[in-house]
């Protein structure tokens, strides 16, 4: 645990942040999921140390806390990188090309989907649909949605980003 | 809110939205009393927003201020047209003008020329409405229109979604105060029950039977559900409705509190839809300061009020035991049947859950009553249905048709055929639950028991086209994949069953399948389909069976010829360039990331096959077709 903590760079504004979101939702029915939806707006993620505030403060074990956040995919137990990539590869995308797109995109970043580049600015992950089928295949990043894309097409938006950054990936 | 002022809205807000809903002589005429001489709508939907919606909106009211025009011409950002793959959409009123993939620059010269002028950009246009002699037509006398029939799209690409009074214009609550101040709550249940309406998430149970039992029940306490938990990947049907019109939701949700006697509601949406969400959210507020929701609704005595709950990314929860037990604050998994849901469901009271897309139809019926609602469709699946068209078809967007339309009508006319000229093959509908329909059956109507009859679904309304370079093992694969994902893994059936079936199928793919894996996919999947304890894991196995059903031909390719007919499956192709096409430009062997490609300027290149990795970049940059699999 301790190991963990020195990694967990929460603030205290976060937290009171957080206090905030589980005392308003505390007599909601069926709070849990509300709460970690809002806790993982505030750092991001849901490390173990967030995960034991929100079962502290709904009175819930940690063990059920850490089983719905294991549950659901949209949370995320590590961090993700300043840029979130997410390929979809719903069936739409996927008759399309979807897995060269992500092939793409982790052969052009060095790193698998899942998994987030060692200076902390990209991740990669799959995702099922976001809807925007007629624009297939598709990929996001952060809010954006990139559309009927290539392989060709991924490198060039990727290369836009890394320059932005000031990287040489 | 009392009749009189509902009536008030309508009547002040009736002729601005109509004409976007009439001829356009018609609706020149109603213009006039409208205070705008013309109207541009402009999709704000996911699609059309992911195409850059709001920027031509941003450009669209600078652009009319700059002209000075904004007090004489009116922006509406609707919810979805459907034609999704000619996105951003725009459309002028009166004269129904079908702008198609407008941009910034195009939306400048469209003010300039049509708006102020009254001249129609042509060109831009989308192609189909305008003919050989110059003549334009408008969106719904185009081939995508025509054949369809909106009730639960009724509004959708019509109306501001975030402007209530545009959904009072259109006869909005009028169903509710039907219900509340003129019908029992059996005299509603009959009336849902008369039209035919069945399930539209897939399951097709007839929603008044639902309805019946869950008033049947005795409790103080009932919850009415939405699922808007739409987890086929590549449907997009529910998240279209609560973009474009969320208070048609709200609406029938009440009308069903006040049938089966509930004051709560719960709409479980996807969070990966922050657009449906937020418009929702915005439509509750208005519906609650319109009283629409809250006490005494209509001076009925009757109460009720609804709350949005954020799905997280589980497939499963679109089950609807697993979606209360989510909304519980849960692992979304599922619960044993029975007790069904009518009789013990969210939070152990009875509880009625219907789909989006249900509840789009409801308020209708209810207005309309269920005689004209059930005119509509087949003896045995009433009314119509929306799809997601997708894949591997020109019109990529959303369809609502009359059951029983055939499936050539929806590819060959509404869909517009399949894009270079290649040739069908399959419609993939239900998703990881469904099934394929193959080409020979395409005169099928589509109805709920004519699908089954043929060993497909009707799911929840996501329809892929695949086409001859569409490998059909590989889609069973593609669904398998998923649906080991997304097992919650409660029970052994699913979860040991699904990893045991994608086992076969990658064997397979792989060119090491044997005859026999046929039998024990088979016998594994009668299993599953009997033991496991939800529909996921029930249905899972439909992908492999149909297309076992359809196209055993290709399973007997990959395992005893060990080749893809389709040049899909990695393991069981080769690369090769056709040295008479190869004009030797080097492209392929530059952009070869493993240099597996040879050869000398100008003269035919070769691809050494064991250094190969079949990543497809070379045959992808080949501009002579020189590239192909074998």
């Amino acid at each position: 645990m301790a190991e963990n903590s020195l990694s967990f760079k929460g603030t205290k504004a976060q937290e009171e942040e957080l206090l905030a979101v589980i005392a308003k939702n505390k007599e909601v029915p069926g709070a849990l999921l509300p709460v970690l939806h809002e806790a993982q707006e505030i750092y991001g993620y849901l490390p173990i140390e967030v995960q034991q505030m929100v079962a502290d403060g709904l009175g819930v074990s940690l063990s059920e806390v850490y089983g719905v956040a294991t549950f659901y995919s949209r949370f995320s137990l590590t961090p993700k990188g300043k840029h979130r990539i997410s390929v979809c590869l719903g069936t739409a995308c996927y008759v399309k090309g979807a897995d060269k797109v992500l092939a793409e995109v982790e052969s052009k970043l060095g790193i698998k989907s899942g998994e987030c580049t060692p200076d902390g600015l990209f991740s990669i992950d799959s995702c099922r649909c976001v809807g925007a089928c007629g624009l297939a295949p598709v990929m996001m990043i952060d809010e954006e949605v990139y559309g009927k894309l290539t392989p060709k097409e991924v490198g060039k938006i990727l290369d836009k980003y890394i320059a932005e950054e000031g990287g040489n990936q | 809110m009392t009749l009189e002022e509902l009536n008030k809205i309508k009547k002040e807000n009736e002729e601005l939205v109509m004409v976007r809903k009439v001829v356009k002589e018609q609706g020149e005429e109603m213009a006039k009393h409208t205070g705008y001489r013309k109207q541009v709508l402009v999709c704000g939907g996911t699609g059309c927003t992911s195409s850059g919606s709001k920027k031509v909106i941003v450009a669209l009211e600078k652009s009319l201020k700059e002209n000075g025009l904004e007090n004489e011409v009116l922006v509406v950002r609707t919810g979805c047209f459907g034609l999704c793959s000619l996105g951003p959409i725009m459309i002028v009123y009166p004269e129904g003008a079908f702008y198609a993939q407008a941009t910034p620059e195009g939306v400048e010269k469209i003010v300039k020329e049509h708006l102020k002028e009254g001249n129609v950009v042509k060109e831009l246009l989308y192609k189909e409405t305008v003919h050989a002699d110059g003549s334009i037509i408008s969106l719904s006398e185009t081939a995508f229109y025509k054949k369809q029939m909106r009730i639960a799209l009724r509004n959708c690409g019509v109306i501001d979604p975030e402007n209530i009074k545009e959904y009072i214009a259109l006869d909005g609550y009028q169903g509710l105060y039907k219900a509340l101040t003129s019908m029992t709550p059996d005299e509603v249940i009959k009336e849902v029950l008369d039209s035919g309406i069945r399930g539209r998430g897939g399951g097709g149970f007839p929603t008044g039977r639902k309805w019946m039992f869950a008033k049947a029940t005795p409790g103080d306490i009932k919850y009415v559900c939405c699922n808007a938990d739409e987890g086929d990947p590549g449907a997009f049907m529910d998240r279209s409705i609560l973009e474009g019109d969320p208070q048609s939701i709200i609406e029938a949700m009440t009308i069903a509190g006040y049938a089966i006697g509930a004051h709560q509601g719960f709409v479980y949406v996807r969070a990966e839809y922050p657009i449906a969400v937020e418009r929702l959210r915005i439509a509750i507020e208005q519906a609650r300061e319109y009283g629409f929701l809250g006490k005494n609704i209509f001076g009925s005595g009757f109460d009720f009020d609804m709350e949005i709950r954020l799905g997280a990314g589980a497939f499963v929860c679109g089950e609807e035991t697993a979606l209360m037990t989510s909304i519980e604050g849960n692992r979304g998994e599922p619960r044993p049947r029975p007790p069904f849901p009518a009789v013990k469901g969210l939070f152990e009271k009875p509880t009625v859950l219907n789909n989006v897309e249900t509840y789009a139809n409801i308020a209708q019926i209810i207005y309309k009553g269920s005689e004209w609602y059930s005119s509509i469709g087949t003896e045995t699946s009433r009314g119509t249905k929306v799809f997601a068209l997708g894949g591997k078809i020109t019109n990529v967007g959303l369809v609502e048709i009359p059951m029983g339309t055939t499936l050539r009508e929806i590819i060959e006319e509404i869909g517009g055929g399949i894009p270079n000229g290649k040739k069908f093959k399959a419609a993939q509908t239900g998703g990881p639950s469904g099934g394929c329909i193959p080409a020979e059956h395409i005169d099928t109507p589509i109805d709920y028991d004519s699908l089954i009859a043929i060993g497909s679904m009707m799911g929840s309304g996501g329809m892929i086209i695949l086409d001859e370079d569409t490998c059909m093992v590989d889609i069973a694969k593609f669904y398998l994949e998923f649906t080991v994902d997304e097992s919650c893994g409660k029970c052994t059936p699913c979860r040991v069953g699904t990893r045991k079936l994608l086992q076969y199928l990658d064997k397979i793919t792989k060119g090491k399948g044997e005859m026999e894996d046929l039998q024990r996919i088979d016998d594994l999947a009668t299993h599953m389909q009997k033991s496991s304890l939800c529909a996921l894991g029930q249905t899972a196995p439909n992908p492999i069976l149909s297309t076992m059903k359809f196209f055993k031909d290709e399973y007997i390719a990959h395992i005893q010829d060990k080749t893809c007919p389709a040049g899909v499956c990695k393991s069981l192709i080769r690369y090769e360039i056709v040295a008479d096409k190869c004009k030797g430009c080097t492209l392929c062997a530059r952009n070869c990331p493993v240099k597996a490609i040879t050869g000398t300027v100008k003269q035919p290149h070769v691809i050494d096959s064991d250094k190969c990795i079949k990543c497809g970049v070379c045959m992808s940059n080949c501009k002579f077709g020189a590239i192909i699999t074998k």
